[in-house]
């Protein structure tokens, strides 16, 4: 294929698939490791509601109001946990589905509620975004990257998922030491003078931003299956932290790259002429790399020692 | 309008898919109580999402046998099929890898629904599949349902809800005290199935109504909002099948009055009012009732400091201690002590004297440990224990010059 051809219709996709991916993958590691690995799939249930609160407060669908929205909404629904949690001695998944199950549903209420028919914004989208539609119509070949004119004209998603990709890459890295402790064993990281509280949250919080970010390129499907699927896969292969973050962003990558040419050229492949969705097809791989690795991958047992 | 939905007189119809929603309904609370109880309520959410590729396999199997593939029977069997695939990679991952349930729950949700999206993505390119409805499924939906799919709701509900109730006392054994139950002789292991094949078959048949993705609600919230008010499982179990029962049932009644309302986001956000409504007013568990506890300590620990106080003389400083004292007429308006209070304020010290008594003695260990500084000692010692205490006091003495 030519650059003519990928560069304005695959590249900025496959760009802002891979960035997404690895976004929601490096804070997976942590909350999968710490048994919150549901957290994923609350976060991307409730930030519906704060989306299309968003819209309705604005009028317009634009991108940071509903980003603030989105943020707003996790908190609330963390907070909201955390206070059924304790309120009422509920275990931590009941308090979870009754928290998120309820924000969607009033979410999707709304959104039936209000005239959305002039813009995109509907339930199909929230679930699986529109990777696709995400192309790049200013370029014309590989030369395009170096034309500041083209440039001007990239899809606003994808700096934006970078920057998040960044944040969240920082946020691991600056905080790697009472991240890590703190996960491994909360009460040696107290007795060093780790919060364990603050740094769980920020966790959260972290995760939420990547969501949210995640989510309005490429669905909320996407961000549930790359926040457990590429570090669950991971910690199958190795029992050292950092090597496991290293094999989650590799699946993560490969898992978007893969999934997003077996989407839009797999069915060609078979003599269909009709592009299947992308997100499905992302999310669908990166269950296949985790049922090879569950089946061959060296640490897959309990007892965490390489198998023969 | 409203009222004619809760009285089912909007047409035959809609009267069976409430009454079906409703039969649903309680057997979702009922499973969903031990569920809960079980603490794998999430796995419901797996359940729920894997149903995708099934309803999306059967279409497109019923299609290419040549019918119109828009069966529900065919599309509820199909979905059961792939949940049930679903609930076996759950239990594969959790069973022979080093993976927590969490993450297993999480990958097969995730998992199973992106490839049910890539299905739907195919079924809606083919000739047959524009007007095939599936999407229905993410959402519920019950505007303009057939006579025989609505029956197959109220069947279905109606089997389950059976199964449900035949199964009950086994199901309550387990949840309540697996370790118990398995030393009388029931294979827990069958019966934790059980519980997860019910909660699929109530997937299963809500599939229709409330949509896969809030179906999980219907197993979830009856019965954390039951456990508000009871710490009993049989009637957690029943109160949690009424209210799902009863949510169920509004939810589908006022969706049918209002056709632009869908039906599963009713019924969920019906049974979460009554949720928020136990949070807050629930005897004992509820927000209400903690906090009123917390005041009533609070006031007789501050009645008790005060008491301590007037008898010994210091004078009383904290605003809401005076006014406990002054309320209850034990102090005047300005200070002084009352008859009343000062009688009070002895007792306060004598008491505080016996306790002291009771627990230097090795002999009063037992009523020593019930000491926290509020609790009289009447409601602790016998008559005879108190006057024994009282004779090692001694009686009032003249005090030195």
């Amino acid at each position: 294929m030519s650059g003519a051809e990928f560069v304005p219709l695959s590249l900025t996709p496959l760009l802002i698939g891979v960035f997404a991916a690895i976004a929601c993958a490096l804070p997976g590691n942590f909350l999968l490791l710490r048994r919150q690995a549901l957290i994923g799939d609350a976060i991307s249930h409730v930030v519906l509601p704060g989306i299309v609160v968003a819209f309705l407060l604005t009028g317009a669908v634009s991108a940071w109001p509903m980003m603030l929205g989105a943020a707003g909404a996790s908190l609330i629904a963390v907070g909201m946990i955390e206070a059924i949690r304790r309120l009422g001695k509920i275990e931590p998944g009941a308090a979870m589905g009754v928290t998120f199950t309820a924000m969607f549903a009033a979410g999707v209420l709304l959104l039936e509620q209000t005239d959305t028919s002039s813009v995109h914004l509907d339930v199909e989208h929230a679930l699986y975004g529109n990777l696709e539609s995400l192309i790049w119509l200013d370029a014309i070949g590989w030369e395009s990257l170096t034309d500041p004119v083209a440039l001007a004209g990239l899809p606003e998603e994808l700096p934006r998922i970078f920057l998040t990709l960044l944040g969240v890459a920082a946020f691991i890295w600056l905080f790697w030491r009472p991240l890590k402790i703190s996960t491994f064993d909360p009460s040696f990281a107290q007795a060093v003078g780790v919060s364990t509280g603050v740094i769980g949250l920020a966790l959260v919080v972290v995760a939420a931003v990547a969501a949210v970010a995640a989510f309005d390129a490429v669905g909320s499907i996407i961000v549930i299956a790359m926040f457990i699927c590429p570090p669950a896969a991971a910690r199958l292969m190795t029992n050292r932290l950092e090597v496991q973050i290293a094999w989650s962003v590799v699946f993560a990558a490969l898992s978007a790259v893969l999934g997003y040419v077996l989407a839009g050229y797999g069915p060609i492949w078979v003599g269909s002429n009709h592009a299947v969705s992308a997100a499905g097809m992302i999310a669908t791989i990166s269950g296949l790399i985790l049922a090879v690795a569950a089946m061959f991958a060296p640490c897959r047992t309990r007892s965490g020692a390489p198998v023969g | 309008m409203w009222l004619d939905a809760l009285t089912l007189q909007l047409g035959y119809n809609a009267t069976l898919v409430a009454l079906g929603a409703m039969f649903l309904g309680v057997a979702a609370g009922v499973t969903g109580t031990f569920l809960f109880l079980r603490k794998r309520a999430l796995v419901s959410d797996a359940i729920s999402h894997a149903t995708l590729p099934g309803v999306g396999i059967a279409f497109m199997l019923m299609v290419a046998l040549g019918g119109d593939g828009r069966s529900l029977l065919g599309l509820l069997l199909g979905s059961a099929v792939s949940a049930g695939f679903g609930l076996l990679c759950i239990g594969w991952l959790t069973r022979f890898t080093r993976l927590a349930e969490d993450a297993a729950i999480g990958a097969v949700l995730s998992v199973f629904f992106g490839f049910g999206i890539v299905l739907l993505t195919i079924i809606q390119t083919m000739t047959a599949g524009r007007q095939a409805g599936l999407e229905g499924f993410l959402l519920g939906s019950t505007a303009g349902m057939l006579w025989n799919d609505a029956m197959i709701i109220v069947v279905g509900g109606v089997l389950t809800l059976a199964v449900v109730m035949a199964l009950r006392r086994p199901m309550t054994l387990v949840a309540f005290d697996p370790e118990y139950a398995a030393a009388s002789g029931l294979n827990v292991a069958r019966i934790d199935l059980a519980i997860m094949g019910l909660a699929m078959a109530v997937t299963v048949v809500g599939l229709k109504i409330v949509g896969l993705i809030l179906i999980v609600a219907m197993l979830i919230i009856p019965p954390v909002t039951a456990r508000f008010w009871s710490d009993r499982t049989d009637r957690v179990v029943w109160l949690s099948g009424a209210l799902g029962g009863v949510s169920a049932f509004v939810g589908a009644a006022l969706s049918a009055a209002a056709p632009s309302l869908p039906t599963g986001p009713i019924i969920v956000l019906v049974s979460f009012a009554f949720f928020a409504l136990s949070l807050l007013f629930a005897p004992s568990r509820g927000v209400l009732a903690a906090f009123l506890r917390h005041r009533r300590f609070q006031r007789r620990v501050h009645m008790r400091q005060g008491l301590l106080a007037l008898a010994q003389g210091q004078p009383i400083y904290e605003g809401f201690t005076l006014r406990l004292l002054r309320r209850a007429g034990l102090v005047e308006k300005d200070g002084v002590v009352t008859d009343q209070g000062k009688a009070r304020a002895a007792k306060a010290l004598r008491d505080e004297k016996r306790w002291e008594l009771v627990r230097a003695d090795q002999a009063l260990e037992g009523a020593a440990a019930l000491y926290d500084g509020l609790r009289a000692l009447e409601t602790v010692l016998t008559s005879d224990q108190i006057e024994e205490i009282d004779r090692r006091i001694g009686g009032p003495k003249g005090v030195g010059a």
